[in-house]
């Protein structure tokens, strides 16, 4: 329950930075290697950092964040049509009109709590992806997709260059987006926002938004308009979400409605309560362990399965093999409801409260010293 | 007037599949206090409880083709016409209205599990902790439906007899061009027929009474010496048989796929929300005031004043409901206000 | 006479059929401890919910500090001056008891809304002093880390009035500080009670146990069917015939 001092902070983030800017090198052998998965680790890293200060910090639990990654990859992708190849703008974009979408969504949302405000974020979520596919078409090219076209205008690209043959590729000041280069933008851009996060969850204003998860009702009688921390909360996360989505159109130019239904936002859900909800590390913990799994679960099939299993007896090994066939391949998603059923039921704190739990068994022959005297108990807080 | 009339239809007999869903999960709002997102789920295993049943039926053996003699050629042919014949034949035909009696049980059976094995375990937990739970589970049942009947929608033929449309321009003094699906019609009927059974097991039956009054204060209830927990479990598996069976009867108008149930579940919120948390008859009331607002929506004169507007008017009165009168049309005053 | 801080002019307030405050005026001198009293359902909790802004009055006013009060949110009144103990503890049981107190010391410095994103809490060593004085004063300065939820009853309304006090509100309510606590707790509680009355502060205090009201109050007003009957000294209100009938045969006014 204490506060981390700035040292601390400092010593995390440093070893965040390493680690993720060393994930080609340790996850080569988990097998996990290749940049369009690492990519996705970033991306969904930062979509979930961004949520986790919602959900996390205020318990506001919202299905409309993924409205908010479709509206960044659209502009993204507009942004890359009508602009420039360079990511630069288009994830400037992503991130305002996302947050614009976020304020006004929040504004009304957030007149409403508890499953009342989860239902008024799903009400705007469906809207969104209704009039995607409808009335906005001109705008989001329906169930197509908003693709790139070789004749867009590209305007600022056409000041120094003629069109090229073939479609361009996005980039960052000339570095490809594709690859082990397009990895490392994104780990930077999710270092920087986890940086911001964690600034957020040590400053006085991510206690209160503690505060008001703990307890609204005495956060107003203590003078506190809690409104606007709230929508503030709801304008970042959703501002993450538009950076998210803008970097997934970043990495691959494609944006499609199927981004934006209410059940994307169960996925983000998920990552963040498998890490530990409120917890600064859980959610990456989440993304990594769900899209590193889902890499692999997806990937297998009956045959894979059976030589899996080659070791047991035939019919042992059929039997294994189909119980464990509707799991794996297109069932990845029955796998993730059902993890998400025994997180929520065995450790709705996520793996988080998982280690904390071990750590204090380990920790519990030698229980803290109680000091009586205000200096020693204060010393360590202030980080003098 | 004859398309208003039309419309009016059309939406009636959306608003009683909405009106369906959504008693089920406001009388499990109700008197479990339990926000259940896996009761979408429920309407789509109801459907294929339906399916399942057609399959059963139509266990086939092949035999041969007597109709073509110049080689020799083989067809399906059910056991059930095997061994009845003509009778057999009209069973299957029937397969959807008899699957009924066929998803009573399962459902039952079904939403029993469920809140033993499940929901019973959440009643003290937070409501965000329910929703999580119960969107697990939903997720797990359609994925289970995903592998076991894949992924395409499997049309359901209504009976034969009442696979035309029903002359009702006549009948209403309106031009004999206003025809109406027979099927649509009797969902109508069915809906209203179910939503009177609840109703009358709710108030004329002293179990029904209890019920009602657990929806008003548990802890009360429970002190009486009532062994409320056992009510919860059996009003759980009541929700669930009605979804169901909004479920089955709904085969032939929607094609059945994995995830109708995902779809409707949010409408089914929208309904509650605009009726009212906890109240029956405020989602009777919304799940028919929306359906036809629906239908009104998707007319192509009102599209073309306001474009897209069908796509997103059930939202939309959500939304209005909510920051105007967030108790709902029908809500009790204090019930989840804020 | 010295300077009046709260008014409570005419307020009315009536649940259906029932009249909770019927015609309450109440003044409450600056500086002094001012004891309600009164049978259950009295509309004694009703009274302070209206002053704080929980509930709004269907007539009347609410003058505090020479400010009209009704209209205003919570928050608003709060910032005014105001802090209320409640009667089931008002806390935050998910953040530790250092973290509890440091929260209404932000609302005191950084007013209604303040997005410092940027600062770090471990950087705001004032405060957190304060907040240090406040439970040192209060008893609990050897439990600062530990989760708030997992204190007793009797520490949880403590900690609940360091919460107020870090404020320093110009007038503080107390609803039954004492209110199921065991003797040791309460004579623990008289003791912080007198200590604080020491500072000026000027406090409403509900009350049911005589012997608390009596140790701490300049004033004792008696609120019988949402109305005050009698006012006045401790001394007088003890002779006084009124409040006898009020407390013995009240079932039969």
């Amino acid at each position: 329950m204490k506060t981390p001092t700035i040292k601390n902070d400092i010593f995390v983030m440093l070893i965040f930075s390493a680690v993720i800017l060393t994930m080609p090198i340790w996850m080569e052998p988990l097998g996990a290697s290749y940049p369009d998965l690492l990519q996705k680790f970033a991306i969904f890293g930062i979509f979930a950092v961004g949520y986790n200060i919602l959900f996390g910090l205020t318990g506001y639990l919202s299905f409309g964040h993924a409205a908010f990654l479709g509206v960044g990859s659209y502009t993204a992708v507009w942004s890359f049509k009508l602009l420039t190849m360079n990511i630069l703008p288009a994830i400037i974009f992503s991130v305002l009109l996302s947050g614009l979408f976020a304020m006004l969504i929040g504004f009304i949302t957030l007149r409403r709590s508890g499953i009342y405000f989860s239902i008024l974020t799903l009400a705007f979520a469906q809207m969104f992806y209704n009039l995607a596919y409808s009335v906005l078409t001109p705008i989001t090219n329906g169930e197509t997709g908003l693709q790139l076209a070789r004749n867009d205008p590209r305007v600022i690209d056409r000041l120094f260059s003629e069109a090229g043959e073939g479609l361009p590729s996005t980039d960052f000041f000339g570095l490809a987006m594709s690859g082990y280069s397009g990895f490392y933008v994104c780990a930077v851009i999710l270092i920087i926002t986890f940086f911001i996060s964690q600034r957020i969850f040590h400053s006085p204003f991510g206690i209160k938004l503690r505060a008001i998860k703990s307890n609204q009702t005495r956060m107003k009688y203590t003078g506190y308009n809690t409104r606007p921390y709230l929508l503030t909360a709801f304008v970042i996360s959703g501002m993450y979400a538009g950076l998210a989505g803008g970097l997934m159109a970043a990495t691959d130019p494609l944006a499609g409605a199927e981004r934006m239904q209410w059940t994307a936002s169960g996925e983000v859900v998920l990552m963040t309560i498998l890490g530990g909800v409120g917890t600064l590390i859980g959610p990456m913990l989440g993304v990594g362990i769900i899209k590193y799994f889902e890499n692999i679960f997806s990937a297998l099939n009956e045959q894979a399965l059976h030589q899996a299993y080659a070791f047991m007896p035939d019919w042992l090994a059929n039997i294994m093999v189909a119980i464990t066939s509707p799991f794996v391949g297109e069932g990845w998603h029955l796998t993730l409801g059902a993890l998400f059923v025994l997180i929520v039921v065995f450790l709705p704190g996520g793996i988080m409260e998982g280690i904390n739990m071990i750590k204090k068994r380990f920790s519990k022959k030698t229980p803290e010293p109680h000091s009586d005297s205000l200096k020693k108990k204060v010393a360590p807080e202030t980080g003098k | 007037m004859d398309a208003i009339f039309l419309q009016l239809l059309n939406g009636l007999d959306k608003g009683g599949a909405y009106a369906l869903i959504a008693l089920g999960l406001t009388l499990v709002f109700g008197t479990l206090g339990v926000v259940n997102f896996a009761h979408g789920a429920l309407f789509m295993l109801g459907a294929f409880c339906s399916v399942s049943f057609y399959k059963l039926l139509t266990i086939s053996k092949q035999v041969k083709d007597e109709s073509i003699t110049f080689f020799d050629a083989f067809k399906e042919q059910p056991y059930l016409e095997i061994w009845f014949g003509d009778f057999g034949t009209a069973i299957i035909d029937f397969a959807v209205p008899l699957s009924i009696l066929f998803a009573i049980p399962v459902m039952l059976l079904i939403g029993l599990i469920m809140e033993r094995g499940l929901i019973r375990h959440f009643y003290k937990r937070t409501h965000a902790e329910q929703i999580l739970v119960t969107f697990g589970l939903a997720i797990v049942l359609q994925e289970l439906i995903k592998s076991f009947f894949g992924a395409n929608p499997i049309p359901m033929p209504p009976p034969d007899i009442v696979s035309g449309s029903a002359p009702i321009g006549v009948l209403f003094g309106l031009s004999e061009n206003v025809v109406y699906p027979w099927w649509r019609l009797i969902y109508l009927a069915f809906s209203g027929i179910v939503i009177a059974g609840v109703f009358a097991f709710l108030n004329m039956t002293t179990y029904g009474m209890v019920v009602r009054a657990g929806m008003m204060d548990r802890e009360t209830v429970g002190l009486l010496g009532i062994d409320v927990e056992r009510r919860f479990t059996v009003v759980f598996g009541l929700a669930a048989v009605v979804t169901g069976l909004a479920g089955v009867m709904y085969t032939p108008i929607l094609p059945p796929d994995y995830h109708m149930g995902m779809d409707f579940l949010v409408l089914s919120f929208v309904v509650v929300v605009v009726g009212g948390m906890g109240s029956l008859g405020g989602a009777v009331a919304a799940g028919f005031l929306l359906g036809i607002l629906q239908s009104f929506a998707s007319m192509n004169e009102i599209k073309s004043i306001f474009p897209g507007i069908d796509q997103i008017i059930i939202y939309l009165v959500a939304v209005i409901i909510l920051l105007v009168r967030p108790r709902g049309l029908l809500g009790r005053e204090g019930v989840m206000e804020d | 006479m010295s300077n009046i801080i709260l008014e409570i002019d005419n307020v009315q307030k009536s649940f259906g059929g029932l009249k909770a405050l019927c015609d309450l005026n109440l003044k409450i001198e600056e500086g002094k401890v001012h004891a309600i009293i009164g049978p259950n359902g009295a509309g004694k909790s009703t009274m302070l919910n209206v002053c704080i802004g929980q509930l709004a009055p269907d007539s009347g006013s609410v003058t505090f500090n020479g400010e009209n009060m009704i209209g205003k949110a919570p928050y608003e009144i709060n910032q005014a001056g105001i802090s209320r103990v409640f009667q089931t503890p008002e806390i935050f049981p998910d953040l530790s008891l250092l973290q509890n107190v440091m929260i209404p010391a932000f609302a005191k410095r950084e007013g209604a809304f303040k997005m410092n994103i940027f600062r770090s809490l471990s950087n705001e060593t004032e405060v957190q002093d304060e907040a240090c004085h406040i439970l040192e004063d209060i008893g609990l300065i050897g439990q600062l880390h530990t989760h708030a939820g997992s204190l007793s009853r009797g520490d949880k309304r403590r900690l609940e009035l360091a919460m107020c006090l870090v404020q320093h509100p110009k007038l503080l309510l107390l609803d039954e500080p004492t209110a199921g606590m065991a003797r040791h707790d309460t004579n623990k509680t008289i003791d912080l009670l007198k200590k604080i009355k020491e500072g000026g502060m000027t406090k409403i205090i509900i009350e049911h146990d005589m012997h608390v009201v009596f140790s701490v109050a300049d004033h004792i007003s008696v609120l019988a069917q949402g109305t005050i009957i009698a006012s006045g000294t401790p001394d007088e209100i003890k002779g006084n015939p009124k409040v006898q009938e009020a407390y013995l045969g009240g079932a039969h006014l």
